[in-house]
């Protein structure tokens, strides 16, 4: 169950912790399967919603919590990962698969329009056959 | 005595397909019909030894009999019927085994049903088919025999997880792996049609239907597996990107796209190498899930207890299939046909597009599945990738999806006209766009994104109506006619409208159930309250409960409306089960509508007073059903279209311009 709504836990002020839990839907429960800290119910899990909800109290913004986990925990604490030179090619896939895509497709468009240019006209040699098959019917 | 007869008839199975490929293969080959012949027979009874095995197993299961390995592992007698039952495919082995009783089952279908197909054609589909279970079965006997018996059986078994003791679990893996797995026959085809050379309307005639039923079968199983979390998990949630639910998706991602470029291929001759390619890598991501879900190379929460020796199997065999596949259509592609022309605005370039999309998600879900492997290869740094990461990169993908969706069934092939289909929508978008400017005002709080959602959502209901009102020429005709043209609709286009509707509710749902659910939760006394939006709760009994297998502590929690009025009683549960010593919470649902007040009780604590307390969390889950109902639409509209006489008849027929 989402564990963080836990009341022994909350903070007293309600905007504070609605950007706590904000924050642990980003936060991986680190013994977890694969599990947020608002969801799991593992001591740790626990462990680390109290010190995100400190920070919180203490006033820090999103950014300096997410830093202050990373650098004790590394990246893999976020479940988002950060956009980085690392990341870059998990972030742009979508979009690239997506240009190609559509690259591909406005380039076979065309190559197809071209290729319906209007018939030339028959060769001789066409036309005799054409008369010849027409000829028999 | 019948496990040894089972683990015979598993046996007996491998064999069987080993007949089923060779008599097939060279009854192609040598255009011999009394081979193929053959081929079918064992075809029809490598199914039939797989029957026999699996219902031995079931029978080991049912009778406690903890001689079998599995069964010792995976059961115990006081856990009850359905769920002896359901215990045969509740672990890797029995699964593997259902896997091949499936894979067989298909296998046999096309030999009983495809009479229809070019003889030689259908002889290399089921020779591939019957290589297929080669593969498959020999894994499952050698390295993963669900049938081994134990030296010393012991007095009681394990039992199965109590997470997995669920009505709506137990029938999961059937209709998921008659989904995945089905895509084998797509594969199969394939692989005979490039082997045949032939990649045409007819191929695209063959596969469709085994597509469609594989897709809507793979639908209704993913779906029992979001319900099951949805409740079972007790906090609510439906999807959680988890590598194991992504292994599942990515199939149905490509089965999607498939249906769709299929359709394009079957009317116009275009897209031949693209759909075949199609073809393949559905039946690819199907082994690329059983190696991720089986060989512990990624931590889920659903993933089965693994070994890695069996990871490396079971990779083999994905690529020697799947390496295969590819192959033989990197050798074929090029001699294929382009096919037919089309303008940028048709009908056709809307598929494309849709393929493209869809294309794009299936990248995006493969890419955030394998990142963290792939990182830690290549730089050794931990990363995780979570829920946030795909609700930033795959709902944009799917938003443009269900954008251009409704204007896709109005373009004509070949050539459409743009503004014709703005006549034909504005209507839809405009109340859609009302609608969606009516839930931002209103619902509190206010919410831009999910408000455009729903537009969304009503947009693809609205643009389906529209439509089908274009179909039938309602407004426009004489009323006799209306229905004379509703009567005369091909059920392929009934199934269109319901499945794109159907997706419509889906969004719906999920946009106002994520954005405006309510949650509450607090430590409560017998007769203690709590408020939950328009509701209070009232704690008023807390008794416990000795289930078949487990003790359960329940509450009874009164609900009822703020401005009075009784709404009903939920009787949530937290089961501690002896046997494995885990403790589950039982959440008590009360429909109301479309939503559901979801009541969860947590273990005992002291209160503030030192009497005993539980905690009692609650939410409100707004048109939560619409996120369950919609993708069972969806699949209401597979079996729709699946029933169309031309699907069935015209199998392997001759293309004739049937108008749909």
């Amino acid at each position: 169950m989402a564990a963080a709504s836990d009341p022994s836990e909350r903070l007293a002020d309600p905007g504070q912790e609605a950007r706590a839990r904000e924050i642990f839907k980003q936060v991986r429960c680190l013994v977890c399967q694969n599990e947020s800290i608002d969801d799991s119910e593992a001591d740790l899990a626990r462990d680390l919603r109290v010190l995100v909800r400190d920070q919180v109290k203490q006033g820090r913004s999103d950014g300096e919590i997410r830093a202050f986990l990373t650098e004790r925990y590394g990246e893999f604490v976020l479940l988002k990962p950060p956009f980085s030179a690392g990341n870059a090619v998990l972030w742009l896939t979508p979009l690239a698969v997506l240009l190609a895509g559509g690259g591909l497709m406005v380039a076979l468009l065309r190559r197809r329009r071209e290729a319906q240019a209007p018939p030339e006209a028959l060769s001789p040699e066409e036309e005799a056959r054409l008369r010849g098959l027409l000829g028999k019917e | 005595m019948i496990v040894e007869f089972g683990a015979f008839a598993l046996v007996l199975a491998l064999v069987l397909s080993v007949a089923q490929s060779g008599l097939s293969a060279v009854g192609a080959l040598r255009r011999s019909g009394a081979l193929a012949g053959a081929g079918r027979g064992a075809a029809v009874a490598t199914f039939a030894a797989l029957v026999c095995a699996f219902a031995a197993l079931i029978h080991a299961f049912v009778t406690s009999d903890f001689s079998v390995a599995n069964v010792a592992a995976n059961s115990h007698t006081a856990k009850p019927l359905l769920y002896k039952v359901a215990g045969a495919w509740g672990s890797h082995e029995g699964s593997m085994l259902l896997w091949c009783l499936v894979l067989t089952g298909y296998g046999a279908a096309m030999a009983v049903f495809g009479e229809r197909l070019p003889p030689r054609l259908r002889a290399w589909a089921i020779a591939v088919q019957g290589a297929l279970g080669v593969l498959f079965l020999a894994y499952t006997v050698f390295a993963s025999n669900p049938m081994t018996r134990l030296p010393e059986p012991p007095v009681e078994g394990r039992s199965l997880n109590p997470l997995l003791q669920d009505w709506a679990l137990a029938v999961h893996p059937p209709f998921l792996y008659s989904g995945y797995v089905g895509f084998s026959v797509v594969f199969s085809l394939a692989i005979a049609a490039l082997i045949e050379g032939r990649v045409d309307a007819a191929f695209a005639r063959w596969v469709r239907p085994w597509t469609l039923a594989a897709w809507s079968l793979l639908t209704v199983g993913i779906t029992l597996g979001a319900f099951w979390a949805y409740y079972e998990l007790g906090w609510g949630g439906w999807w959680f990107w988890d590598p194991v639910e992504n292994a599942s998706f990515m199939p149905w991602l490509i089965g999607a796209a498939l249906l769709h470029s299929a359709i394009v291929l079957e009317k116009r001759g275009a897209l031949p190498g693209w759909t075949v390619f199609l073809a393949l890598a559905a039946f690819g991501f199907s082994m690329l899930g059983a190696f991720l879900v089986r060989s512990g190379v990624l931590t889920s929460v659903h993933a089965f207890a693994v070994d890695p020796t069996r990871g490396v199997l079971l990779l083999s065999i994905m690529g020697i299939a799947a390496g295969f596949g590819f192959v033989l259509f990197a050798i074929r592609a090029p001699s294929l046909n382009a096919g037919g022309l089309f303008a940028p605005v048709s009908r056709e370039s809307a598929i494309v597009l849709n393929n493209i999309i869809l294309s794009a998600a299936t990248a995006t879900v493969l890419l955030g599945t394998l990142y963290p492997l792939i990182r830690e290869a290549l730089d050794g740094e931990a990363v995780s990738v979570g829920p946030p990461f795909f609700n930033l990169t795959f709902t944009p993908l799917l938003v443009l999806a269900l954008a251009i969706l409704p204007a896709g069934p109005l373009l004509a092939w070949k050539r459409g006209d743009a503004r014709l289909v703005v006549r034909r929508l504005w209507l839809a978008l405009v109340i859609a766009a009302v609608l969606g400017l009516v839930a931002y005002a209103v619902v509190t709080p206010r919410k831009a994104l999910a408000s455009l959602g729903l537009v969304l959502g009503f947009w693809l209901i609205g643009g389906a109506l529209a439509e089908l009102a274009e179909r039938v020429k309602a407004f426009r005709a004489p009323w006799a006619e209306v229905r004379r043209r509703l009567s005369g609709l091909p059920r392929g286009a009934w199934g269109m409208t319901i499945a794109h509707a159907g997706l419509g509710l889906f969004a719906l749902g999920a946009s106002f159930e994520t954005a405006w659910r309510v949650e509450s939760a607090q430590a409560l006394g017998v007769g203690g309250k709590i408020e939950l939006g328009a509701y209070v709760l009232t704690l008023t009994d807390v008794g416990t409960l000795d289930g078949p297998n487990y003790l359960a502590e329940r509450g009874v929690v009164r609900i009822e409306k703020k401005t009075g009025g009784f709404v009903c009683t939920a009787e949530p549960e937290r089961r501690f089960f002896p046997v494995g010593g885990q403790t589950t919470s039982e959440v008590a649902l009360c429909p109301r509508g479309l939503d559901d007040l979801y009541v969860v009780i947590g273990e005992r604590r002291a209160g503030p007073a030192g009497e005993p307390a539980w905690l009692v969390r609650a939410y409100v889950n707004p048109w939560v059903r619409l996120i369950f109902l919609g993708p069972l639409i969806m699949a209401l509209g597979g079996a729709v279209s699946l029933s169309d006489r031309r699907l069935r008849l015209a199998v392997g027929r001759k293309a004739k311009g049937a108008e749909a």
